[in-house]
């Protein structure tokens, strides 16, 4: 005695043809079965037989009539198929390899296609800090809008007398140095954006958002300094040689050591100190916009850094080599352009009264020890001693960034 | 031909052609293989230089593998099928008439005007035009080709769109074409869904395959080990090794299969009883320029 023939498996199509998406009904049923199967397809429209032949045969199954039997070519397709590992912060991988790509983390990447050759900082080490996530996270809920930000009427409506031509001068001076160092601190993560891994999203979309932060910076500072019709003052030599060591430097640890540790974490003073002494209302709230910003970039370098150094302890030498380089580097050149400097003291004077400019000058030498607090207390943090980190501050280039 | 290396004749009928056997020659010189391509304008040029024995295998249309058996079997020798795609089984043509028009069946064409190919497209007008004519209907319609690629062998698919525009605009009373290309252009939108009825279609018939020609002396021993070797790692050639699968997809096959004769007999017919190649492989289309 035979067995009852079983069924065929089937798929109704409910009179949709494979030209109208009737072939994702067929796939979807044949998901459910193993090469060699068969399926039997109804319901389809008046060109079912006719379309079955030339789809089943592109993709690989054969068929007779309107019974499918399927092939292999989808499952050999994803053979060599890997997981890229979790899509949360606890599947990122050590070493996502660069066939990789551009695929989605956690995603199922199908073997072959190009290589992303260029993502060469692959390590999680090296690019990775648990606090990428969180801070991304609050960098995107931060963005402000120039336009609307600041209260842009507030300055331009001061008289004369409320502020002087001097003191603006000293202002648009000011403004005129920040505008070259926020040039610096965009190009120097946007130089590196497009070589790290994308495994490490929220590492990628925090710098995207930092180059973003200081495009807006590049403007408030420049929009601050036309309020008034003042011409720009003046770009110093020394200055744009110690902002281009910045650019030069090739290793992605180091320029963000000596960028965002070092550079960003001395302008939390500054930009602090403009928020309080600046003379006119748009300075204060440009300043403080932009602080609020670069604490953020502050706090992922030197996150990342010091897990970095947790693992790796020679990478406090080549910190430590990086900074004495640039000192070096810097020897020959002035430093802090005299203009700036000067100008910071008689803008936070508010006036050229004598008694005025020595608490301006007061003021200024207060924020140089600030500063230099900051950076003391930056590279304790990633493990200097106390004196090693007083030396190594006291290299840092005059120009602040 | 020289040496250890095989020389392999295609023909670009397309920009993907270079892709696709630059690929499969490093594929196969990781293999140990020293494979070299020769691209050709048309088919009748590549079927020539076969004969002539300036390349080793011909990646043949299934026209082409017609007139290369028959010019070498002419010249005593003949030829072999060595392999073909997968998708290279079975294909059928149709005729394609619009829904709702005055053909509702075949032989309502008489007297009508059908769109085909170009002259020496065997899908989309030698052996639809043959099965139409077994059907009694040679002489009783009036053929409109659309010659895009002539030379080609109707790989460029231009001359069967333009049919079907033609089709759809009115000029013409039906088209012809391969069965696969039906569900192109619907899914294109040239075709809207219920807008065609398929009045005809050929039973199935082989398309592609890997060429060579024996001399009257048969096979030479040094190139039937190259050939062997070439054979066996087409076979290999696996749609779940990454290196190759993208050139797999370009050529539109999931595995490289033996070649086989039975396939054929349409064809030959078609070419017979349209004169295209006379029996001993000398083209005799009239017009036909490649």
């Amino acid at each position: 005695m035979s067995a009852l023939a079983e069924p065929l498996p089937q798929v109704a199509l409910g009179g949709i043809g494979l030209d109208r998406g009737g072939h994702l009904l067929i796939d979807q049923a044949l998901r459910r079965l193993r090469p060699g199967d068969a399926l039997l397809v109804t319901e389809g429209d008046a060109h079912l037989e006719l379309h079955l032949r030339a789809w089943a045969r592109s993709r690989g199954h054969a068929v007779d009539g309107c019974v499918l039997r399927k092939g292999n070519a989808a499952d050999r397709r994803m053979a060599g198929a890997v997981r890229a590992g979790g899509t949360g912060p606890g599947g990122i991988v050590d070493r996502p390899p660069s066939s990789w790509g551009l695929a989605a983390r956690g995603s199922l990447v199908e073997a072959g296609g190009p290589d992303l050759a260029s993502a060469d900082l692959a390590s999680r080490p090296q690019v990775w800090s648990d606090v990428a996530p969180k801070l991304y996270a609050q960098a995107a809920a931060s963005q402000w809008d120039p336009t609307t930000a600041v209260d842009w009427s507030a300055t331009a409506s001061l008289t004369a007398e409320e502020l002087p031509d001097e003191i603006e001068s000293a202002v648009v001076q000011v403004m005129t140095y920040l505008v070259e160092n926020e040039q610096a601190a965009l190009m120097v993560p946007a130089r590196f954006l497009g070589r790290i891994h994308p495994h490490f999203r929220e590492v990628v979309q925090l710098l995207a958002v930092q180059v973003a932060d200081e495009a807006r910076h590049v403007e408030v500072f420049t929009r601050r300094a036309q309020l008034r019709g003042f011409p720009l003052g003046v770009s110093g030599a020394g200055g744009r040689a110690s902002l281009q060591t910045l650019l030069d430097e090739p290793d992605w640890s180091l320029a963000s050591f000596l960028l965002s540790v070092l550079g960003e974490g001395t302008f939390l003073s500054l930009l602090s100190f403009l928020e309080r002494c600046a003379p006119d209302p748009v300075t204060r709230q440009v300043a403080r916009l932009a602080l609020q910003d670069e604490a953020r970039h502050v706090a992922f370098g030197l996150a990342h850094l010091t897990e970095e150094v947790a693992g790796d302890r020679a990478l406090r030498d080549r910190l430590r080599a990086a900074i004495e380089r640039r000192h070096d580097a810097l020897a020959s050149t002035s430093g802090l352009a005299p203009d700036v400097h000067d100008a910071m003291v008689v803008l936070a004077a508010g006036s050229w009264a004598p008694t005025a400019i020595a608490a301006g000058w007061a003021k200024v030498q207060a924020l140089q020890a600030d500063m230099d607090d900051g950076r003391r207390h930056r590279l304790v943090r990633l493990g200097f001693t106390g004196r090693e980190a007083a030396e190594l501050s006291a290299l840092h280039t005059k120009n602040f960034m | 031909m020289s040496g250890d290396r095989l020389t392999l004749g295609a023909v670009a009928y397309d920009p993907k052609v270079v892709t696709i056997w630059d690929g499969f020659r490093r594929w196969f010189a990781a293999e140990g293989l020293d494979v070299d391509y020769v691209l050709y304008s048309n088919y009748e040029r590549q079927v020539e230089e076969l004969l002539a024995g300036t390349i080793d295998v011909a990646w043949s249309s299934p026209l082409a593998w017609v007139r290369a058996h028959r010019l070498a079997e002419a010249a005593g020798g003949g030829a072999r099928a060595l392999a073909m795609r997968d998708t290279d089984r079975d294909l059928t043509s149709i005729v394609v008439a619009r829904e709702g028009s005055a053909v509702e069946a075949v032989h309502d064409l008489k007297g009508k005007v059908v769109g085909a190919g170009a002259v020496d497209s065997p899908q989309a007008t030698l052996l639809p035009l043959a099965h139409l004519g077994g059907l009694g209907l040679t002489g009783e319609l009036t053929v409109r080709r659309f010659e895009v690629g002539v030379g080609l062998h109707g790989d460029h698919v231009g001359g069967e769109r333009d049919a079907a525009r033609a089709l759809m605009a009115g000029e013409v009373d039906a088209a012809c074409m391969i069965d696969g290309n039906h569900l192109l252009f619907a899914r294109e939108g040239l075709f809207p869904p219920g807008a065609t009825r398929v009045v005809a279609q050929t039973a199935p018939y082989d398309h592609c395959n890997m060429t060579v020609v024996d001399g009257p002396g048969g096979p030479q021993p040094g190139r039937e080990a190259l050939l062997g070797r070439f054979c066996q790692l087409l076979f290999a050639m696996d749609y779940g090794d990454a290196t190759v699968r993208p050139l797999l997809d370009l050529e539109g096959l999931k595995q490289w299969l033996p070649g086989r004769l039975d396939g054929y007999a349409q064809l030959e017919a078609a070419v017979d009883g349209s004169g295209f190649y006379d029996g001993a492989g000398t083209v005799t289309a009239e017009g036909y320029r490649p």
